[in-house]
Parts: C-alpha cells; structure tokens; sequence
C-alpha cells in the first residue's frame, strides 16, 4: 500500500541516532479527482448499444404494372395512420364478396402479434421444426435459412402490404415492420394508399 | 468505564483501492465504449428486433429528422468522398476552395442544397448545427438527394471492387472473403417522430435510382 505506517522513528531507547523517517504517504485526492474526471467524460461520451439496421426490400420500381389485377389470396394489408394500425383481408372490396371494413388493432402483444401468429401459423409452425432441427443437429444453419425462406414462398404463407397515409409516424410504420419480422413473414410489400383506403380510414379516425 | 481513546492528528483515509477502481472502471469504459459520432442532427431511433450490424465501411446513409430534413453521408475512404463531391460541386456549379474541402471530408453528414454548401462548410461544428437549412432538396424539380446517392453509390461500387480484391489477396487461407460486404449499403436513420411521408421522399429517391433494398437503423430490442 502507498502509506506506510510511521513507528515514532525516535529513540528506542538504545541512545543510537537514527535519521527522521519522513513520512512516505502520498496524497491521493488529485489522482482520484482525475479518475472520476475521466470516467465521467467517458460515461457521457461513450454510446454502448450499437444501432443495429434492419433490412427491408420495397418492390421495383420500373416494372411495368400487368393491366390485369394481381390475385391476392392469402394477404393482410395494413393501414396506418398516426399511432393508430388498420387492417383488412384479403382484396379491396373484393368482385360478388362484401364491401371491405377496416378493423382496428393495436402495436401491443395483443393486437397485430396476436393476429399475424394466427394468420401465419403455417410458416410460424415450419419455423420451429427448423428450430428444433437445428438445435438437435440434424441440419445446419444455411439449410435452415433456404428452408424457411422455402416456406415463406408457399401459398399458406402470409402476404402483407403496408400502406402508410399522410400522418402515419415512422415509428409506428417500423413498428409494424418489426412485428412482421417477428412473425416470419417473408412477403412485405410497402405501397402507396388507394383513395377509397384512405376514405375508410378518415371515416374511422373521425 | 474505559476512557475511549481519540485518534491523534488528522484521521488519513486510503485512497488506493477508490483510485483502483476508479481507474478500473476508466480502462473498461475507454475499452467498451464507441465515441458518439458528431451529426449535425441528434436523431431518436425506433427499436426493432434488426439485428445486422450497421456496415462501417460501405455506409450510404440518409438521415430524416423530426422536421422532415433530408441529411446525407458517405463512408468509405477519401477518394469515395472526394469523388462524391467533386462530382456534385461540378455539377451544380457550387465551387469550394480548399479549406471548405478539407473540413468537407472531415465531417460527417451534409444537410443543405448546394448552394448553401460553402456556406454550410464554412462555419463551424456549433454553427452548423443551427445552420438554416432546408436540407437537401429531393422534391421532383431539384432532386439533389439522388445526384448525391448516385454519384455515391457509383464511387462506393468502384472503392468496393479495389477492397474487395485488395482483401482478397491479402486473406488468409481459412479466412473468407465474401464480396458483398463491399457493396455499399443504403441505410436510412429515421426519426421515430417524424412523418412517414417525409423518409418516403428518400424512399422514394432511393427507388427512382433502383436501389430498392434498404436498410433502416434501429435499435436493438429483445424479441419476446
């Protein structure tokens, strides 16, 4: 230790002289005044969690749009407007079927997580055979991968199109990202919004 | 009763094992912290279960903050930059002289149109933060976002394929050099509370270009 303790360096009694020990304690304060100095500046400075990125591919631009109407079977098409999500199924007033009705939902576990792991069930379910596979061994990673992307591919597997109106946040639209993205869709398609969707939704908001 | 015994002389306390872990706690924080980089903009991110890591090297980012201003930056070396805007200053006719140059290629994101850039690039890093400023301009008729991106992306791809055969002679046998970490990557860093419409202006930049995989920083949330 940097103190050492002095012993009354005086006589002991044999009459011999000895030399005044000084004292060898050193003032620490400054030095300790410097440390917290530096690991403040380095506290406030310093960013731990390095930001992460998460990828989305949006659709072509420049493909020239087929004049018949794509077939949408199996699809969700989200709405979003400020801090507020709605949805339909499938296409847009569909040809002999209803009028489309928007249903609201919401960003919590209840709302859009609830409803996408029912709706992709089919791709959530090959998800954690591919899971359970991959943790006993049986295949390795980059086969898991092709085979998930595999079953995203399939007809059972969900499609969703995101549609944003003027007011929607970029926090709540990647929120929503994020929320597909954990319930292993694969076909993420963020367009533009109809006239007539976002008629809906002004009557809803109202 | 026994008489309490008072310590002589100034009670010293050992500071040893406080400077200890005070200089402790500095080497870890020096050693695990990565510095706050200098953006004009102080961006809030929104949190999602994303978890590439931001490509250092080949980075094309467009920054959106809560004003709907569009702030631009490219990684990569000197010459990918000076490139950049030396294609830029020739094209829309904005010359700088050297000194706007170098503080140019010091600094991180550019945020106004190119007739404020020498301007911009004079003042310093406080100035430029309360510099006045659009952003750049990415509407129909001035779209100078996508001369950016484009010029950007033209130089990454070249600065990519040099890196990449660079490294590729200089890898180790067991070591794997894959070419698409090269690549340039266009990222985008939103503000959470900003419009959508405005980062779909970069959006839709981006996809004008045909550059249609983008990349969206966010930070890290657990998956429950």
């Amino acid at each position: 230790m940097a103190q050492i303790v002095e012993n009354g360096g005086g006589d002991s009694g044999k009459g011999k002289k000895r030399p005044k020990k000084s004292s060898t304690h050193v003032d620490m304060t400054p030095m300790v005044d410097l440390a917290f100095l530096l690991l403040t500046f380095f506290v406030l400075t310093s960013t731990f969690s390095k930001p992460k990125v998460m990828s989305l591919v949006y659709p072509a631009k420049d493909v020239p749009e087929s004049t018949e109407k794509p077939v949408v079977k199996n699809a969700i098409t989200f709405l979003i407007t400020k801090d507020r999500v709605f949805y339909y199924k499938g296409e847009f007033n569909p040809a002999g079927g209803p009028k489309t009705d928007l249903t609201e939902t919401d960003f919590g576990p209840q709302g859009v997580r609830k409803l996408l792991a029912t709706e992709n069930e089919y791709v959530i379910r090959e998800k954690l055979k591919l899971d359970g596979q991959l943790t006993r061994k049986e295949i390795v990673d980059s086969v898991a991968k092709k085979k998930l992307i595999e079953a995203q591919k399939t007809p059972q597997a969900l499609k969703v199109l995101v549609k944003t109106d003027l007011k929607a946040l970029c926090a709540n639209f990647i929120d929503l990202i994020d929320e597909l993205y954990i319930a292993n869709i694969g076909m993420i398609a963020p367009v533009d919004i109809m006239k007539d969707e976002q008629a809906l939704i002004d009557a809803k908001i109202k | 009763m026994a008489k309490i015994k008072m310590p002589k002389g100034t009670p010293t306390i050992d500071m040893t094992p406080m400077v200890d872990l005070a200089f402790l706690l500095v080497t870890f924080f020096m050693l695990a912290a990565n510095f706050r980089s200098n953006e004009p903009v102080d961006v809030n991110i929104p949190s999602s279960i994303g978890d590439e890591e931001v490509p250092e090297k080949t980075l094309i980012l467009v920054t959106v903050d809560k004003g709907g201003r569009l702030f631009f930056n490219v990684t990569g070396d000197s010459t990918v930059r000076r490139s950049v805007i030396s294609q830029m200053v020739t094209k829309y006719k904005a010359p700088l002289d050297n000194s706007q140059l170098k503080e140019y290629l010091k600094i991180t994101s550019i945020g106004c149109s190119m007739a404020e850039l020498p301007a911009y690039l004079s003042t310093d890093g406080e100035g430029r933060k309360n510099f006045k400023t659009l952003g750049i301009p990415a509407d129909s008729t001035n779209n100078q976002l996508k001369d950016w991106i484009n010029y950007a992306n033209l130089a990454m791809l070249q600065y990519g394929k040099d890196a990449y055969l660079k490294a590729k002679d200089e890898a180790k046998p067991n070591e794997v050099v894959k070419p698409e970490d090269f690549k340039p990557k266009f990222v985008l860093k939103v503000e959470g509370q900003a419009e959508y419409v405005r980062a779909k202006m970069a959006i839709e930049t981006f996809r004008d270009l045909n550059l249609n995989n983008l990349h969206f920083v966010t930070s890290l949330e657990n998956k429950q």
